[in-house]
């Protein structure tokens, strides 16, 4: 968890706003850290974190939420996690065996022009299930779904219509019926102004995911060029606020990642400069 | 057995386990050391040294055990063959096990064609031993006089021991020992073996052959991360060379608009769930000046942890050009990973050049030498003499 981006974006542990579908997004950049940032987040704030891992294994996010002072583990025993390895469970997929247990969550390998309905049945399962309470669990918050990334499913030949109308159904089952917020990372790699034919799935998912969230951190690297100092900008968009009428509001941010977080500044105040 | 942190000031000691040598990354439970790898320094990954010492360098220190490195080829591809082979060489100093895969060649093509290592500690199975002469007794032979007490030591190394060092250099004008080479386990995978049958748009049937028989080596020979920590471990180094050429039945290379689209990505996908899972690190060179689609090379990319690219100066008009006569190719470093840690090891400098030298490939900063010829000052001078005199022909070599 980031104290500054707390603070930019005014929240903190203790009150989440319910119903917030936020989109990280990047171009030619990195933006993972923030997924990071927003898993701490909503540990911390003790709500039902389903965290679907399409990119990286377990171990990866549990060895930086350590660095972050959240342990993934714990959280995963006492139920208040629930982590989608895709790396794992793609494999069983991929190459067919005789004898195996799948999982029917990353069934869309099979014939990817099917769509990612066995995807969301399984997301949907996971934030039903938290509505109950068994004996001896804890109660937990509201069921909050991290996405890490999204673009690797267009990569995976999933069509960028069937990954909006996943994004959508989750929305609406997480965000409108659990009252839950929603994380998505979605990357992007050419540059604005080309119109590619071949990859008009990318820049299509990022404009519509764009089009459907309530915020949008949009990493870039700087328009000057690269630095060690400075990694990129964040520039951070809120859509709708409930009381302050329909605008939208954009500030941009500078920031640097270190080991234990990342620091976010004003533009042109970074310490290396000052 | 690792070196302590001494120049990383912002290091804090509780950053670094307590057994720096245990893998952070995969498990935490016992002391395990594989013998050619080493605990990075600045988050205890276990990394591995590609065969080139300034590559490893910008990779931070090495290649993480469990990553994909993507080696975009050059025109001809000279250069990315030979730090394939730099990669191999290495395994087999090490002890680690290969696995190599091509579409068109033998495997064992590239095999034969390892440079050979350059250090005196990499022992070379004893030969057979000359009989000794008949009538002279053993001990007048071998007793020492002056240095006695070393006489009980053994002279030679007859086990092929593996080396302690991490990174070797190699002469590439020599191949390596038949001897050295066939002491490492080798598996092969060559395409024209399998036979494929029709394929369907987003998988190719030579690619999930391909993954298949990875994870059945890694299977049989123990990788596995599951597999009971009792045996002493190895690392298995995967080469895959010139992925999604058209030899492989792929049509990335050949169309605009290629009918397996999602085919290298998805096997790229399974490439890195089966890395990660087992004690392997895997180097793939891809033809990428063929890809017109860069959209499509950038998934590429994302889908490998590290990613270089290599441009050759040969056949090119910068081969005859003074500025770049020192180096044999540009490099550009496509991405570098962050694991297991928030902030990745991004390089100084994004201009390098590489030149390949008889010992070293050798990679460093682009720097344009001085230039101190005649001809330039001549006609520096010449300019500023008819810029402000008269512009006659016959003024040029006047200077005042």
């Amino acid at each position: 968890m980031f104290t500054e981006l707390n603070s930019i974006l005014s929240s903190s542990p203790d009150s989440v706003t319910p119903g917030e579908f936020i989109l990280v997004s990047d171009r030619q950049s990195d933006a993972s850290f923030l997924i990071h940032h927003f898993l701490s987040f909503y540990l911390r704030s003790r709500c039902k974190v389903i965290f679907l891992g399409l990119v990286q294994s377990f171990r990866h996010y549990s060895a930086v939420s350590q660095r972050l002072g959240v342990s993934l583990t714990q959280a995963k025993e006492k139920g208040q996690l629930v982590f989608m390895e895709g790396l794992k469970e793609s494999l069983s997929v991929l190459i067919p065996q005789a004898d195996n247990t799948e999982s029917q969550a990353m069934n869309f390998l099979r014939d990817p022009p099917v769509g990612l309905r066995s995807l969301y049945e399984f997301v949907r399962s996971c934030a039903v299930g938290s509505g109950r309470a068994e004996d001896g669990a804890e109660e937990w918050g509201p069921p909050v779904l991290l996405v890490d990334d999204v673009s690797v499913l267009l990569s995976l030949g999933v069509d960028a219509g069937a990954v909006l109308d996943f994004s959508h159904y989750c929305r609406a089952a997480v965000c409108s019926q659990m009252k839950g917020n929603m994380v998505m990372l979605v990357r992007c790699n050419g540059e604005e102004e080309e119109e590619e034919d071949g990859e008009e799935g990318a820049e299509a998912l990022l404009k519509g995911l764009t089009h459907q969230c309530s915020l949008n951190l949009h990493v870039q690297g700087l328009p000057t060029g690269y630095c060690k100092d400075i990694h990129g900008q964040v520039e951070v968009c809120w859509k709708r606020r409930q009381g302050d009428g329909p605008h939208t509001q954009r500030n941009l941010f500078q920031y640097k990642v270190h080991d234990k977080g990342a620091s976010f500044f004003p533009r042109g105040t970074s310490s290396a400069v000052l | 057995m690792a070196a302590p942190v001494s120049g990383m000031g912002e290091a804090p000691a509780e950053r670094l386990p307590v057994n720096s040598t245990s893998f952070q990354k995969k498990t935490r439970s016992k002391l395990v050391s594989i013998p050619g790898t080493r605990p990075s320094v600045q988050n205890g990954q276990l990394l591995v040294s590609t065969g080139v010492t300034s590559l490893d360098y910008l990779l931070g220190g090495g290649l993480a055990v469990g990553t994909v490195l993507l080696i975009e080829e050059d025109r001809y591809d000279s250069y990315s063959r030979m730090i394939l082979k730099y990669f191999l060489a290495e395994g087999v100093v090490c002890r680690h096990e290969l696995f190599v895969a091509t579409a068109q060649d033998n495997p064992d093509d590239i095999l034969q064609e390892l440079p050979a290592p350059i250090l005196d500690d990499v022992a070379v199975p004893k030969a057979v031993e000359q009989p000794r002469l008949t009538g002279e007794p053993q001990d007048s032979l071998d007793a020492m006089k002056i240095a006695w007490r070393y006489q009980h030591l053994p002279k030679v190394q007859s086990a092929l021991a593996s080396s302690s060092r991490f990174g070797h250099y190699y002469d590439v004008s020599k191949t390596m020992e038949a001897e050295i080479r066939q002491a490492a386990k080798c598996h092969r995978f060559c395409l024209p073996d399998h036979v494929t049958p029709s394929s369907t748009a987003h998988r190719l049937e030579s690619y999930s052959a391909l993954l298949e028989s990875l994870q059945e080596v890694i299977h049989r020979e123990g990788f596995d991360l599951a597999a009971p920590m009792s045996k002493s471990r190895n690392i298995l180094r995967v080469g895959l060379h010139s992925l999604g050429s058209a030899l492989w039945g792929d049509d990335l290379c050949c169309h605009d608009k290629p009918r397996h689209r999602h085919a290298l990505t998805t096997f790229l996908y399974g490439l890195r769930a089966l890395l990660r899972s087992s004690l392997s690190v895997a180097v793939v060179t891809l033809p990428s000046h063929l890809i017109q689609d860069r959209a499509l090379m950038g998934s590429i990319t994302r889908l490998c942890d590290n990613a270089i690219a290599l441009e050759s100066f040969k056949g090119s008009e910068r081969e005859t050009n003074p500025l770049y006569k020192d180096y044999h190719g540009l490099l550009y470093v496509r991405q570098v990973p962050h694991l297991n840690c928030l902030a990745s090891q991004l390089p100084d400098h994004k201009d390098l050049a590489f030149k390949l030298k008889r010992k070293q490939f050798s990679i460093e900063r682009l720097h344009l030498p001085p230039d101190l010829s005649e001809t330039v000052s001549r006609v520096s001078r010449g300019e500023l003499a008819s810029a402000c005199g008269p512009s006659a022909s016959g003024t040029k070599n006047l200077d005042f």
